[in-house]
């Protein structure tokens, strides 16, 4: 077990060391560059070289690499020169991140709570207009684009009937305290509940919109390994010793239907902010997703490196936490 | 082996599907059985039918040129107005005044183009990737995963985002390569995981003992058994690329000319206007979601249908 951590460790490590180098060169491989975006198309030949010089792009790719990294060791990873002008781009990735986190944790939560209990009853009950229902529904989910969804969201509960905000994060009125960045955290701790509700409310359509897509696939699995686990020899043998139906359902097939589940969950991170980027957009949050927006359209490095390597990272180092549980759970699995 | 084993696992057994058939019936022949009697199937089969015989016809059935602005005249900026529906004109015109239903009629062309291409390309790039790391093993294969791994541990938008962004002259064609790419290491590791799975196969290892050339036992006895899940995928893939790139064009990539409709487009310039004038969005947002629902539809139906388990 430890040696096949260390294995998947050293892995991990080639995986975002390669994946750091190509980002650099294709950042700096695309047309335009910070300097346009700073400066304009007006700039006199000589500022424009100052600022080239300034940035450290006239240096050699590698050595502009080595720069990075030695700078990056120390915990600078350059200014952010588009997506908020002069703050260091750490800082705008922290700033930036718990909102990001909030949605995407709140949609997570809520493809979880609904995908799994209706996949397993749509399992238990296949053929039936509840199963055939979920079933469709899932599929539909698919099929519609995420941005159209946030804006038909959005113009129907927000903009029509008014039951829900329109955009943000916090009404302007509030002057809430930020702890820690997770306004409805940050409520609770506070116990400014008005601010935490408030964040809350703000956070519902858009967390619908962005759950869609891992509802769909959470509940396809769970709906799919029930149906596995159900015909397996060792529920059979259950059922022969004469076990309660509560045993045989939560311990014999829930627990093993489980498994493929926590994998798909784990490989929702990538698409959830794949969807975080669309939603943030729609409904005007300040987080990671319009970060990364911005940050191509004023051609940021600086931000748009930080906030890739770690999307990356944290994609990468769920699905290796997930592995791990995985083959601490199952024997089978450690050997190789 | 990083992003996570267990999602390899899940292409890797789409590879299985098509392996071991020994019940005197192809398993074309069968699964072709089962096809015909599932709705799910005849349901995504009809919606497609329809998408391409209106692609097919749409030159005759438009009524106006799709570029030109024929109704700018009641567009005002100002006033934030846009042509309505009126005789001759069902659906009104759009924010520059052009006709609404024949650019949507247009569109149907260009939406197939992109999803066809897209996919096709990234098809091509994946097979190339998957057949060198399956047929050869060894070293090939370690390399050629690792590039698969890279990208696939970069959300998929994002890698379309970029790949789209390294182009000054933004068109209809950076987005089609951009979607392909994200295609690229999903059919990659499909294609390794069949390929691998059929090497170490009876009939194989029999044309190898015949003494059948290496090139043809790749081509002539592991790739024709490598179709099934690369079918599917490919289904499924189109309904994703029409998706990403609608997606892109919200996001301010793709075709800066817009004479030539497309469906993604529509929908991803319709965004400012969603508030005053949704229509503008519904049309040919319900478009895209009818078509992508089609080929998820048929792609479903097919793996089910290919799955030995059913097998009767």
């Amino acid at each position: 077990m430890l040696r096949y951590t260390i294995r998947r460790l050293g892995q991990l490590a080639i995986v975002l060391a390669v994946l750091s180098v190509l980002l650099f060169a294709w950042l700096r491989s695309l047309p335009g560059g910070p300097v346009s975006a700073l400066l304009g198309n007006r700039a006199t030949p000589e500022s424009r070289a100052r600022l080239v010089e300034r940035l450290g792009l006239d240096e050699p790719l590698y050595v502009q690499y080595w720069n990075f990294l030695q700078r990056a060791a120390s915990g600078d990873f350059g200014v952010s020169t588009g997506v908020q002008r002069g703050t260091p781009a750490l800082q705008v990735f922290l700033q930036r991140m718990p909102a990001t986190l909030e949605l995407s944790a709140l949609a997570l939560l809520l493809a979880v709570v609904v995908g799994i209990p209706l996949g397993y009853l749509a399992a238990r009950r296949r053929g039936s207009w509840l199963d055939n229902i979920s079933i469709t529904w899932s599929l539909v989910g698919v099929a519609v684009p995420v941005f159209f969804l946030a804006f038909l969201l959005k113009y129907i509960f927000a903009i029509e009937l008014g039951l829900l905000p329109v955009s943000g994060r916090q009404e302007a009125g509030i002057n809430a305290t930020e702890v820690t960045g997770f306004y409805i955290l940050d409520g609770i701790l506070t116990r400014e509940w008005d601010a935490a509700w408030d964040a809350f409310l703000h956070l519902i359509l858009p967390a619908i919109a962005l759950s869609t897509i891992p509802f769909a696939v959470i509940f396809r699995i769970t709906r799919a390994a029930v149906l596995d686990v159900a015909e397996e020899d060792y529920v059979r043998t259950a059922r022969a010793k004469g076990l309660t139906a509560m045993v045989i359902r939560g311990r014999h097939i829930l627990r093993n239907a489980m498994l493929p589940v926590v994998t798909t969950i784990g490989l929702q991170t990538g698409a959830l902010l794949s969807g975080a980027v669309l939603t943030e957009q729609v409904f005007n949050i300040a987080g990671l997703g319009q970060a990364l927006s911005l940050g191509f359209q004023r051609q940021d490095f600086a931000v748009l490196q930080v906030v890739i390597i770690a999307a990356a990272m944290v994609y990468v180092l769920v699905n290796l936490i997930v592995d791990l549980a995985y083959a601490a759970i199952d024997p089978r699995l450690r050997t190789r | 082996m990083v992003p996570s084993t267990q999602r390899k696992e899940r292409i890797d057994a789409l590879s299985q599907t098509s392996s071991g058939s020994d019940a005197g019936v192809s398993l074309a022949a069968s699964a072709w059985r089962r096809l015909r009697r599932n709705p799910v199937f005849l349901v995504g089969a009809s919606i497609i039918g329809a998408f391409v015989l209106l692609a097919l016809s749409s030159p005759l059935l438009a009524q106006h040129d799709p570029a030109l602005r024929l109704l700018e005249d009641q567009v005002s900026r100002a006033q934030n107005e846009i042509p309505p529906p009126q005789p001759d004109f069902p659906l009104g015109g759009d924010q520059y005044g052009r006709p609404l239903l024949s650019r949507l009629l247009l569109g149907s062309q260009q939406t197939l183009l992109v999803a066809v291409l897209a996919t096709v390309i990234g098809l091509g790039g994946g097979m190339t990737l998957g057949i060198l790391a399956g047929a050869f093993g060894g070293w090939v294969d370690t390399l050629v995963m690792r590039v698969v791994d890279v990208l696939l541990s970069v959300p998929s938008l994002l890698l379309a985002v970029s790949i789209g962004a390294l182009f000054v002259q933004q068109s209809q064609f950076t987005v089609i390569l951009a979607v392909a790419i994200v295609q690229v290491p999903i059919f990659g590791r499909l294609l390794r995981g069949t390929m691998l799975a059929q090497r170490a196969s009876d009939h194989v290892l029999a044309a190898r003992a015949l003494g059948v050339k290496e090139r043809s036992v790749v081509f002539r006895h592991m790739l024709p058994n490598a179709l099934g899940p690369v079918i599917v995928q490919s289904t499924l893939g189109l309904a994703v690329a029409i998706i990403d790139a609608a997606a892109l064009s919200f996001l301010g990539l793709g075709a800066a000319d817009t004479s030539v409709p497309e469906w993604g487009q529509m929908l991803g310039s319709a965004q400012n206007f969603f508030d005053t004038h949704p229509q503008l969005a519904f049309w040919p947002a319900g478009c895209i979601i009818l078509v992508a629902l089609g080929f998820t539809l048929v792609g479903e139906s097919l793996r089910d249908a290919l799955d030995p388990k059913n097998r009767r």
